[in-house]
């Protein structure tokens, strides 16, 4: 259960004065089961790119393949690729449209063709996973808060149960909370079901603490595809397109100029915390 | 998907027909649409299609995206030319069984299809060559004089404007809203009228509720700003006519000129 991009190009409006290279020469290979942030600054490609894996766009040139298998291909079922990678698009919220928030989940499944027994069974666990409320199912989806909007229209990709989720700015918009919230949502069910997890962001102090691998964009091509540890040591490159490494990289890069022998590459707080007491210690 | 929709749309170059004042352009649409309605020889319409051709010419926008723009309509095109084949009474040319195409009939579809296709192509070269701005300008200032009458004129141009702004808004909220949905297995595409016009609730709802919301923020933002509009507003680039602007009316005088004289003569 993988997905190979083979040089894949795509440009906006090829045939207009206003043509735009969006994504250039993508080689990626995403293999099961791994926590993947994508990184990269507005305009970018990220989201260009996120809709070419459930094939929403269809590459200018270039090939992907999932499982082994062109998606483009003649005689590819697309709806069964779509129920296999889920895609939650930018502010997901704005797609809710049933009457209730069960209902809108159950979208998603009815359309894959599943009986209405198994349907609902797949509503109510992707409505647990997100940790929604019982009191809310029977309720219009337009009278909850934003983030609970967000919640239904994530579970409604749950509910399809894909075994590749991409998120995209899964965040944007939230109060801190909110974010946190969501984020370790996210994390708790890649942990509990073991699915491949895509998090597109720009923000590097959101993934950082959850993910594996950190694919970092830049104007359409791929610029870091490393650990976080590895990307974060190129924290001056980072800066100059726009993006940053997480805070505590530049605190531990401050102390260690001012004489502190702490290593430089951790990536969260936990870590910074017991890397600066273990010195302290003179460990 | 959507964006593929470019009949009209504003295409970005530099030429002179772009840089024209927009109430030339848009005087010169009404006239040249006039003018093949006035014209009845074939004299007439070739006139017409050299001017059609230099202003194409002029405005630098590739012929192929034009065309490209018409397939939408066609359709309508297609319709129009057969009902004029053969439903004009006259004397027959061919005659099989029932249906008959006269030679009236022959040269009605031929009339009408240049017509209509002249007609669409001349007005795309105005919309494609002026911004929704300032061609609401135009008219607001074009229009001015029905003030007398009470007509309110700067509200109409405002509602057309924010109207024509919110055309690729909503068109890029369309494309989105379908992705989504087609990411959650929806298919807009098989299936029977009924089950066609089902497909499209999960589509519609979440547009009519951007659109709403979208409305309710402008109306905010415009009263923060305490916008009033109509007596005493002015306008950052008001309206001027130029040189070429003059030129311009000369030519159109001229080719109307001649079309109203052709229309008469022939």
């Amino acid at each position: 259960m993988s997905i190979i991009l083979d040089h894949v190009n795509y440009i906006y409006g090829s045939d207009t004065s206003l043509a735009v290279h969006a994504l250039k020469d993508i080689n990626l290979v995403i293999p099961d089961g791994q926590f993947i942030g994508l990184i990269g600054h507005t305009g970018s490609g990220k989201s260009t790119l996120v809709q070419h894996l459930n094939g929403l766009i269809k590459p200018t040139s270039g090939s992907i393949y999932f499982n082994g298998e062109d998606i483009h291909a003649q005689d590819y079922d697309k709806k069964k690729l779509r129920s296999k990678v889920g895609l939650v698009f930018q502010y997901p919220e704005h797609q809710l449209f049933e009457i209730d928030v069960f209902s809108d989940v159950c979208f998603g499944p009815r359309n894959l063709g599943l009986s209405r027994q198994e349907t609902e069974l797949r509503a109510y666990a992707a409505l647990k996973q997100v940790g929604l409320e019982d009191d809310y199912f029977y309720q219009s989806p337009f009278d909850l808060s934003g983030g609970q909007k967000r919640r239904v229209a994530i579970a409604g990709v749950l509910a399809m149960k894909p075994e590749i989720l991409v998120l995209d700015e899964p965040t944007a918009g939230l109060d801190p909370k909110g974010r946190d919230e969501i984020l370790d949502q996210i994390a708790k069910l890649k942990e509990e079901t073991g699915i491949t997890v895509i998090l597109v962001s720009h923000s590097m102090e959101d993934v950082a603490r959850y993910v594996e691998r950190i694919i970092v964009m830049n104007q359409g091509s791929v610029m870091f595809d490393d650990t976080p540890r590895e990307v974060f040591k190129h924290y001056r490159e980072l800066e100059e397109v726009g993006l940053a490494a997480p805070q505590v990289t530049y605190i531990m890069q401050a102390l260690s100029k001012k004489g502190m022998p702490v290593k430089t590459d951790v990536t969260t707080i936990a870590e910074a915390k017991e890397e600066i007491l273990r010195v302290l210690r003179g460990g | 998907m959507l964006r593929d929709i470019t009949l009209g749309q504003y295409y970005q170059t530099d030429s002179v027909i772009h840089k024209l004042d927009p109430r030339v352009k848009l005087i010169a649409t009404v006239c040249f649409i006039i003018s093949l309605f006035i014209v009845k020889s074939w004299v007439g319409y070739v006139i017409a299609a050299i001017f059609l051709a230099v202003s194409i010419r002029l405005s630098r926008v590739p012929f192929k995206y034009m065309v490209k723009g018409m397939k939408a309509i066609v359709f309508i095109l297609l319709i129009t030319v057969v009902f004029n084949l053969f439903l004009t009474p006259g004397e027959a040319l061919v005659s099989v069984w029932k249906i008959r195409i006269t030679k009236e009939g022959l040269q009605m579809a031929v009339t009408m299809a240049v017509r209509l296709s002249f007609l669409i192509v001349g007005s795309s070269i105005m919309t494609l060559t002026t911004t929704p701005n300032s061609l609401t300008d135009a008219m607001e200032k074009l229009m001015k004089p029905l003030k007398v009458f009470r007509v309110p004129v700067h509200e109409v141009a405002m509602m057309m404007s924010i109207a024509l702004r919110f055309i690729p808004i909503l068109l890029e909220e369309t494309d989105k809203i379908m992705k989504a949905q087609i990411a959650r297995g929806a298919d807009f595409e098989s299936g029977n009228l009924i089950k066609k016009a089902k497909a499209m609730v999960p589509l519609l709802v979440p547009l009519f509720i951007s659109a709403f919301r979208r409305a309710n923020d402008l109306a905010m933002a415009m009263e923060a700003r305490c916008y009033r509009g109509g007596e005493h507003r002015t306008k950052m680039k008001p309206l001027k006519y130029a040189g070429r602007d003059r030129i311009a009316y000369g030519v159109l005088a001229a080719y109307f000129a001649g079309c109203i004289a052709i229309g008469i003569c022939l």
